[in-house]
């Protein structure tokens, strides 16, 4: 398998307003495995950041560690990136846009990175309002270790070892919604109508814009009765040596009107109940969002769409009155009080 | 015995007190009134980890000779805290002084037949002028005050000025507090022979000296630095650090008009986001800084390693203190020598300075965020709790308003126009230090991705190990390069005896200079340096080499820094002879002299022997 892309363009590809191509937003090649539910919603942060013709250089892409928190790299080639340490991202992140309030910061990361090793960073900048899109890529598991459960885990699941989790799952959506985040939406990585106009209104939104997405692993999440478990395709294989083995996957996908429960058929055989939005409570209430979250929870059922939004928020440079000029471009005639007001500085001292 | 001429302006004087109850702005006003009179001098705050209730002291030293670290020994004890005062009455030197509140009795606990008593019933003089007990307590400490102003024949006049300056705006409150003064003068005069044969005259010795602690010259020095993006995390003994910088910045970075501010500083959840944050303005093109302390360097390891490996700069201020874990946070210690230049796992090392003066923490600071752009790394300035929270005399603070910032290897749109494939970590110069761009630059070059796993010179994620080990190695180019950036060591070699060196570095300065003094009128010569920072510069490594002994003097148990040498240039371990402090408290110059002596009568016997 090559992991280079061909750089052959058709010239008649569509433009945005910037005279972009959408490949003008593409990465470099994806090495998560086959049908993993990262790479659809990779796919969709490229057909967002095409539809709002934000020029790819005036984003910055952030992530953590893991399989989510590789994804950057898979798309806006034009965007400088920063794979970061694990769980850290959110303070890298707000280290960067206090540096330049000019840029898009999308952050990435994992319900690993963010629920569990992450969760103080997490919490404290949904507290801050800072002025970035930040997706989880929820698979209940940790990938990169193989298949461990992970917070977001549901109680009473079985794991890819058969362990049934023993605890209480942690639900991001909700807990950003109490935390006073200004934008929590939630969807599922197969939904691509869904998807992708979530992420251009957290793109667009002026403050802490937080999407949980259900994106299902493909390798780890398949373990009940399988015909493509490790154990039934090494008795059926000879000779390769090969110690893991990837099944290939179809992409699960999903489409359903508005206002409708329907079940998607998971890899593990599970069905995930999906309730796309409806307008049964009121998004710009905190209170009604939590209400709708919870009583969905309580049906098993999972509330897909934007679940709150604070349009009238103000982002952490506003609330901390920084420059409008962003602060990396200030130079030494501004920030240097010169050696005159240093001998006033010395005369107070003495 | 001393004759009492010798005694003029040359003695320590402790102040014991409760935390919490106003003495340190009367003891500070002691102070500033010797300082104003021309004398050196140096106050350290010894102060337990509480705001109210437990005891507090603060020592001044008062040297003619100018000698600024501390000295053993108590010459006269302000006794205020009763709590303390057996320990209080046994530390003062025989012939010394020790003034309590008579109000009453002593106990005869306290009763030495080879010290000074003067008694003054401040509690009761206290009761009988005010009736607010806040006022009682704070005038309590003014009235000793006072008293001790006509013991040491400090001039009242000065004192007048600096209760004048201490309230503008608030001219009500200075006749109460001069009043206050002249009571303790008056029942001085009234009871005691004064001046004291230790006493203070006046002398122009601090020509245009200013006081100023460290943490706040840190402060100032990030303002002057061009630092916009402060992230932080409280904790003593650094928390002042960002306090001062937030203080000049709101005075210097803020649009009258608009109130915008050109500085963004955050108080973070912890140490980790507070690197975090440091790390990621950084790597945005702004000039960003944390304070922190060994706890929070502990807790920084990851960040500084990741820093270190993704080349991005940071500025951090570790005002170290008492450690291990939690250790004494507030005492003193240079015990986070070793964590910091090798902070984090797998092959890594950092650039320190060492300030020893509030002038150099000002200079160093502002001079750290040029290296660190330059180096594209991490530099942390290793102050600590002595430099960081006491005043000291420091010459005046300077600026060249002629320097600019040296903001390093960054490509513009212009540059990266012109050139042909950008490689973030391509060695182009042969310096080991690459160019990098700031994100935003150019739509379609220059973009890189930063990460903390191996990658090639384009940024690209490999497991290569030959294109792990040409980047490790490139690191440790750049290493060297450093060498000859970082501020060189300041050399003391009057005569090069080529025999014995003393090494020293940080706040142990003003001690191993008054040791040296001390041992060369007993007829040893000492050569001597002091260690600026890391990587060592050329200088110390000769300066190993061309001494026979080498005494390492440091202010922590594991010898540190003679670690340091050995790891860094394979010095010799057996001519490296430590000379150790570590309880807590800055070093003293008659400790220096002790170990040394004793040292040194040690290995010249091995030698004849």
């Amino acid at each position: 398998m090559t992991y280079v892309r061909p750089k052959f363009r058709h010239p008649a590809l569509p433009k945005n307003e910037l005279g972009y191509t959408l490949s003008q937003y593409e990465g470099a090649l994806s090495t998560l495995c086959a049908g993993c539910g990262h790479d659809s919603i990779s796919a969709g942060i490229i057909q967002a950041a095409f539809d709002l013709n934000i020029e790819p250089h005036k984003l910055a892409k952030l992530s953590g560690i893991g399989c989510s928190s590789k994804t950057p790299t898979y798309f806006l080639s034009n965007s400088h990136g920063f794979n970061s340490v694990h769980g850290r991202m959110p303070s890298v992140a707000t280290g960067a846009n206090l540096a330049n309030r000019d840029l898009t910061y999308f952050g990435v990361s994992g319900d690993g990175d963010t629920a569990s090793i992450g969760m103080g960073q997490f919490v404290h900048v949904i507290r801050r309002n800072l002025n970035m899109t930040y997706i989880v890529m929820n698979n209940g598991c940790y990938g990169l270790t193989k298949g461990q459960d992970s917070a977001t885990a549901d109680v009473g699941s079985k794991n890819k070892s058969g362990n049934v989790n023993l605890f209480e799952s942690i639900d991001l959506a909700s807990l950003a919604i109490e935390l006073g985040a200004s934008f929590v939406a939630q969807s599922f990585s197969g939904d691509k109508e869904q998807l992708v106009p979530l992420i251009r209104e957290a793109m667009k939104h002026p403050g802490f814009a937080f999407i949980n997405v259900i994106s299902p692993c493909v390798t780890f999440n398949n373990n009940v009765g399988s015909t493509k478990s490790y154990d039934y395709v090494r008795e059926h294989i000879e000779g390769t040596g090969t110690k893991d083995f990837v099944p290939m996957m179809k992409e699960i996908t999903t489409k359903y009107a508005e206002g409708t429960v329907q079940g998607v058929k998971m890899h593990d055989g599970s069905d995930l109940q999906l309730h796309k939005l409806a307008n049964e409570w009121n998004a710009e209430d905190r209170i009604s969002a939590i209400n709708a979250v919870k009583t969905a929870a309580a049906k098993h059922e999972i509330l897909t769409g934007l679940l709150f939004i604070d349009r009238n928020t103000k982002d952490l440079h506003d609330l901390i009155k920084t420059s409008d000029t962003p602060l990396n471009k200030l130079g030494k005639d501004v920030l240097c009080p010169g050696n005159e007001v240093l001998k006033d500085i010395n005369a107070g001292l003495r | 015995m001393l004759s009492s001429n010798s005694k003029v302006n040359d003695f320590v004087v402790r102040f014991a007190n409760v935390n919490g109850t106003g003495s340190a702005s009367a003891n500070f006003l002691f102070t500033k009134s010797i300082f104003r009179m021309g004398i050196p001098v140096t106050p350290k705050n010894i102060f337990p980890s509480n705001i109210q209730g437990l005891p507090t002291w603060y020592e001044v030293r008062i040297s003619e000779k100018g000698y600024l670290g501390r000295r053993d020994g108590v010459d006269l004890m302000v006794a205020m805290n009763p709590q303390s005062m057996a320990g209080d009455v046994a530390i003062v030197k025989p012939g010394g002084y020790f003034l309590y509140d008579s109000t009453k009795m002593l106990h005869a606990n306290f009763i030495r037949e080879d010290i000074n008593y003067i008694g003054i019933p401040l509690m009761e003089m206290c009761n009988r002028e005010y009736t607010d007990p806040r006022q009682r307590q704070l005038f309590k400490n003014i009235i000793y005050v006072g008293a001790l102003s006509a013991l040491f024949d400090i001039e009242f006049p000065v004192l007048e000025k600096l209760i004048a300056e201490q309230f503008p705006g608030k001219e009500k409150l200075i006749p109460p507090n001069i009043k206050a003064l002249n009571m303790g003068v008056d029942y001085v005069k009234a009871n005691f022979k004064y001046p004291l044969d230790i006493h203070v005259e006046r002398r122009d010795l601090i020509k245009d000296s200013i006081m100023i602690d460290g943490n706040s010259a840190c402060g100032l020095g990030a303002v002057y630095g061009g630092a916009t993006v402060a992230a932080w995390y409280p904790i003593t003994p650094s928390t002042s650090v960002v306090e001062a910088f937030a203080d000049y910045a709101s005075e210097f970075r803020t649009d009258k008009t608009t109130g915008k501010r050109n500085v963004a500083i955050v108080q973070a959840e912890d140490e980790l986001a507070a690197i975090g944050m440091v790390i990621g303005a950084n790597w945005n093109g702004a000039r960003s800084f944390t304070a922190t302390s060994g706890p929070g360097v502990s807790l920084m390891n990851e960040f500084l390693g990741l820093a270190y490996f993704a080349e991005i700069p940071a500025v951090l201020v570790d005002v170290q203190r008492t450690g291990p874990s939690t250790g004494m946070p507030t005492r003193t210690q240079q015990s986070d020598v070793m964590e910091a230049a090798y902070a984090s796992h797998g092959d890594t090392k950092h650039v320190l300075v060492f300030p020893s003066t509030p002038k150099e923490c000002f200079e160093m600071t502002a001079e750290a965020f040029d290296l660190a752009e330059e180096l594209q790394t991490p530099v942390i300035v290793m102050t600590d709790l002595d430099l960081g929270m006491n005043d000291h005399v420091s010459p005046p603070l300077v600026w060249d308003d002629n320097r600019t910032y040296k903001r390093g290897k960054v490509l513009t749109a212009e540059d990266l126009e012109k050139m042909g494939r950008f490689g973030r970590y391509l060695d182009v110069d042969n310096d080991g230090i690459t160019y990098r761009t700031y994100p935003g630059t150019h739509p379609t070059k220059g973009s890189f991705f930063t990460r903390g796993t191996s990658r090639d010179e384009y940024a690209a994620y490999t497991e290569d190990g030959d294109a792990y080990r040409r980047n490790m190695d490139r690191l440790i180019k750049k290493w060297n390069t450093a060498k000859s950036m970082v501020p060189a060591p300041q050399l003391y070699q009057e005569k090069n005896t080529r025999a014995n060196g003393v090494v020293f570095f940080g706040t142990s300065q003003y001690a191993a200079e008054e040791a040296i003094e001390l041992l060369k009128q007993e007829g040893i010569e000492m050569d001597a340096l002091r260690i600026k920072a890391f990587p060592f510069n050329q200088t110390v490594e000769d300066f190993i080499n061309e001494h026979e002994r080498i005494f390492v003097i440091e202010q922590n148990r594991d010898a540190q820094m003679r670690s340091l040498m050995m790891i860094e240039f394979s010095a010799n371990p057996a001519k490296l002879i430590s000379v150790l402090n570590y309880d807590g408290m800055p070093i003293t110059a008659t400790n220096i002299l002790k170990q040394v002596s004793q040292k040194l009568l040690i290995s010249q016997e091995k030698t004849t022997a």
